[in-house]
């Protein structure tokens, strides 16, 4: 009866051990813990081998006494007879005391040397800056350096032996608190308002990592999801530097006069763009004001669309919240959308990029996202795929 | 010198007489009226305890209605809000309103019968301490019908049981329901720092003749630590509630991060309460299986010594390590360390008392009645719970583990695990003694079986969801994380467990009517609260007992061999 109980309970526990192998190595999670791509995530990930190896070794050891002693010290059938006591011993108290103490003076100096060189590693002079801010259900990323601003795709270059670049971050909060936790690249950091908190990155490898908030923030925390890419240094660059354009000047020619002029400051386009914003909304659908990036097979109707979108984004409430570089849109409560189609998920990585999850998240954001702090607003069916048709042509 | 200095406890022989209880003249509304006005230390502890299994099923279905949702990915069995509020009031629930009474409960019961008092040392502020903690937790529940939230009336708390600030704050929290919450809890703590005082109280000025401090059962002993305790971590609760809702209706900015106030202040306020809390929980059930492993052993404890001195060092221990829960809040380095350091202290008295336990088992004749199943099943699974524990003060891999599912199975096994076992333990060893009746035998099998397998299903395949990067309290997961498969075998073993509770649930009701008469010492066992009749008799004792050592009955049924030749 007794040895079948515990036999059930290792049977589980042989089973559990099964279940961790199974997941945690072999299956292809995208977050395990134990997969780990970054010199912080991998020294975390040598440290809790070697604890996992030193709490196994005390379970199997305390278990199997106990199971011995269950066992053997069960009573027989028939004996009512007392078995003789015992009150203690003071060596045997003295030795259980002090083996548990050298074993956490172990724990404890391995565990300190992690958590030293981990948390206080110097700022290489290369590094790049990153500053992350938490919001009630999205992130938005700052490179201060490059003067770009983007929102819930983080892209980092990857970091080599030779040409190290690992990624400072510093994270604060608009809101409420949140939690940045990207499982391969590094364990948690959370996300204060008030506060600015520091952790660093220093990928190894190139490649989509996948995290999400891991404080609890409200509604929506579930949903509040996190994508970083770990690019080589050229696509970085590249994307910098696509990232660095205003819309005034990718509305303007390509690769024209106006357009590289302005490449070494970015921020100019306000004022073309409040220009620009009256033009489109005085000027005729089909006048030659054109734009660069239209391509002919668009067709005429998409491209008034697009015109119309532009127009009634501008007018209404979503630039309150929405900056798109160059525009007169310059709020700062939403994600920036300047760049809004070089991302590959909308809202927080809730649904992939379509326009069909566009069309849907304008009309109503709590269809897709129920608690988004975006809010309906009520435009017709006409206005939301006009305003579709505008964001589609922020590449 | 041992047999004579105790007298023959009054009532052995009348406790299969029940004819005096049974005929109790009266009406049911005089016997209400009765269980309302009682200050009997023994009808309290029962009412602590009925009231704690009603919310024990109550934040039970909660769980299970969590587990269905988290059943798929992207399942839309309830909404983010209601899942919000499920989990929000699961825990809430299950610590202020199922593990303090239910402990409390055992307390009131126990403590007085095994000092030899009759009852405890303030009988009214008893009473004012059940009541008011009644009525925390009706106004924690009247919030799912009378609170006014964003989204329209019956709007619980949604703020996850720790209520991080600022979310709690008026901005991010309009409404009533964080209100509810808010008051519920400091009504609640009031209750218990009145019980923590009553209990105190009653160890340290109530014991019968011969009792010194070194002949209290460890029961009484632990409860005192608890006790003192209670007093030290609900305390900084209750005045963080008090500031919480100053914020919110005198225009107070402690914890507004928008007006300069903090964020990390609430953590170190909650946690400072929260994790002594946990050893609040966790140890009378420690205290339960101090009284049935030796009972069901038939050894006395071994080291009991050690094992006193290890209640209080965990109690001590307790109060420095509550910062482990903020490892990725941003302390400094030195910080970090600090708790690392001491987090990993409470493993060695809490081991001490592990290996004790195994000690007391070492040589004994083992009696496999379910109280000692439960016990036995406790003694495996704390020991995964403490190793877990320790991985958790790891600060450095903390930061991968923290606030994942990890720790929810971590936590889940020290509070189901080991708290849960050993209450069910303590029903089973200690009911006949409340009732009279001894609990089906067949029936308490069957819902061990149930509990030990539904409970492993749940909470050792938990852990996995966590190292695969499952952060807590999300309403809904991507199917592209190998998470589905986990959370499924999870949610089936909630529903076996659920099972299992109806068990005992029918167990109990069906017991007491049909039961197996008991009589005053059904277990054979050697403390004061066996020597008066089942159930006692208001006054417990008729002749205040005496005692010569710390197992007296043991002296008693043992005239050639007693304890008090070895003191």
């Amino acid at each position: 009866m007794k040895s079948r109980a515990n036999l059930v309970r290792r049977w589980l526990f042989a089973a559990g051990v099964l279940l961790l192998s199974e997941c945690a190595w072999s299956a292809p999670s995208s977050t395990s813990i134990f997969s780990n791509k970054t010199t912080p995530a991998h020294q975390l990930n040598d440290l809790s081998m070697f604890v996992l190896g030193i709490t196994g070794l005390i379970y199997v050891g305390v278990s199997s006494l106990l199971l011995y002693a269950i066992v053997k010290f069960r009573a027989r059938k028939g004996d009512t007879t007392e078995p003789p006591q015992v009150f203690g011993s003071i060596q045997i108290e003295l030795s259980w005391t002090i083996i548990p103490i050298l074993i956490i003076v172990v724990l404890f100096l391995t565990t300190a040397r992690v958590l030293f060189s981990v948390q206080d590693a110097p700022k290489p002079k290369n590094a790049l800056d990153v500053i992350v801010v938490g919001h009630q259900f999205w992130w938005e990323f700052r490179y201060p350096q490059y003067n770009v601003v983007t929102a819930n795709e983080l892209h980092l270059p990857v970091s080599s032996k030779d040409a190290p670049r690992p990624a400072f971050m510093k994270l604060t909060s608009a809101d409420v608190m949140h939690s940045f936790w990207v499982p391969q690249l590094d364990g948690k950091t959370d996300v204060l308002p008030n506060r600015v908190n520091e952790m660093w990155i220093d990928p190894h490898e190139t490649g989509l990592y996948l995290g999400q908030c891991a404080q609890f923030c409200g509604p929506e925390h579930a949903k509040m999801l996190l994508r970083v890419y770990v690019d080589t240094p050229e696509q970085f660059k590249a994307w910098i530097a696509a990232q660095q354009r205003t819309q005034a000047e990718l509305t303007a020619v390509p690769g024209g006069p106006e357009g590289s002029a302005n490449e070494a400051a970015p921020n100019v386009g306000n004022e073309a763009g409040v220009v620009q914003a009256a033009a489109t909304s005085k000027a005729p659908p089909n006048s030659p004001t054109t734009r660069g990036n239209v391509t002919p097979s668009m067709g005429e109707q998409q491209q008034i669309s697009a015109r119309m979108g532009q127009y009634v984004f501008e007018h209404e409430a979503c630039i309150s919240c929405h900056t798109v570089a160059g525009t007169v849109a310059t709020g700062r409560y939403g994600p920036d959308l300047t760049h809004m189609m070089s991302r590959e998920t909308i809202a927080s990585g809730a649904v992939p990029l379509t326009k069909e999850n566009l069309l849907a998240w304008i009309n109503d954001p709590n269809q897709l996202k129920p608690g988004s702090l975006m809010p309906a607003m009520h435009l017709s069916e006409r206005q939301n795929e006009q305003i579709t048709a505008y964001l589609m042509t922020l590449k | 010198m041992g047999t004579d200095s105790m007298p023959a406890p009054q009532g052995i022989e009348t406790g299969l007489d029940r004819t005096q209880e049974l005929s109790r003249p009266g009406t049911y509304l005089e016997l209400v009226h009765s269980w309302i006005v009682t200050v009997d230390h023994k009808r309290l502890g029962i009412l602590y305890i009925c009231y704690a299994l009603v919310f024990l099923l109550v934040a039970g279905v909660e769980a299970l209605m969590i587990r269905i949702q988290l059943f798929y990915p992207h399942n839309d069995f309830v909404s983010p809000y209601t899942f919000n509020r499920l989990f929000t009031m699961h825990g809430t629930t299950m610590v202020f309103l199922v593990g303090m009474p239910i402990l409390f409960g055992f307390g009131n019961y126990l403590v007085p019968l095994m000092i030899g008092a009759r009852d405890m040392a303030f009988p009214r502020l008893n009473a004012f301490s059940f009541w008011i903690s009644a009525f925390a937790g009706l106004l924690l529940y009247y919030s799912f019908i009378g609170g006014v939230g964003l989204y329209g009336t019956g709007s619980a708390p949604d703020v996850a049981w720790f209520a991080y600030a600022p979310l709690t704050e008026r901005p991010f929290s309009p409404g009533h329901s964080t209100d509810y919450w808010a008051i519920a809890i400091l009504a609640n703590g009031i209750g218990s720092i009145g019980t923590a005082i009553n209990i105190i109280a009653t160890v340290f000025c109530m014991r019968c003749k011969g009792m010194t401090l070194s002949r209290i059962p460890l029961l009484p002993w632990l409860y005192a630590t608890v006790s003192f305790l209670v007093l030290v971590a609900v305390s900084p609760l209750t005045a963080a509630q008090a500031m919480l809702l100053i914020d919110r209706y005198l225009g107070g900015h402690f914890f507004d991060t928008q007006m300069g106030g903090s964020a990390i202040l609430w953590a170190h306020f909650f946690w400072i309460f929260g994790h002594p809390e946990v050893y609040v929980l966790v140890l009378p059930a420690f205290a339960f299986a101090n009284e049935i492993i030796p009972v069901f052993s038939r050894k006395a404890i071994f080291g009991y010594p050690a094992m006193v001195a290890a209640s209080v060092g965990i109690g001590f221990i307790s109060l420095g390590v509550w910062a482990h829960h903020m490892f990725t809040i941003g302390m400094t380095s030195f910080g970090n360390a600090f708790f690392t350091l001491s987090t990993m202290l409470v493993s060695i008295p809490t081991g001490i008392k592990t290996f004790n336990w195994l000690a007391t088992l070492w040589g004994g004749k083992i009696r496999f009645q379910t109280p000692m199943l439960f016990s036995i099943a406790f003694l495996f699974q704390w020991v995964i719970a403490g190793l877990t524990g320790i991985m958790l003060s790891v600060s450095a891999w903390n930061w991968q583990l923290h606030n994942s599912y990890f720790v929810v199975a971590h936590f889940h096994y020290v509070l189901v695990g080991a708290i849960v076992f050993m209450i069910f333990a303590a029903i089973y060893y200690w009911y006949p003694k409340m009732t009279g009746r001894m609990l089906d035998e067949r029936l308490g099998k069957l819902h061990f079986w149930l509990m030990v397998i539904g409970f492993h299903m749940t909470f050792d395949v938990m852990h996995f969801p966590g190292l695969l990067g499952m952060p807590r309290q999300i309403f809904t997961y991507e199917p592209d994380r190998g998470w589905t498969l986990l959370n499924q075998i999870v949610s089936v073993g909630g529903f076996i467990q659920g099972i299992a509770v109806l068990v005992l649930v029918y167990n109990l009701v069906h017991s007491y009517f049909r039961g197996v008469l008991a009589g005053p010492d059904p277990w054979d066992a050697w403390t004061l609260e066996w020597a008066t009749t089942s159930p006692p008799p208001a006054y417990n004792f008729v002749v205040d007992p005496v005692v010569a050592s710390r197992r007296p009955l043991w002296d008693l049924k043992h005239p050639e061999d007693p304890d008090s030749a070895f003191e």
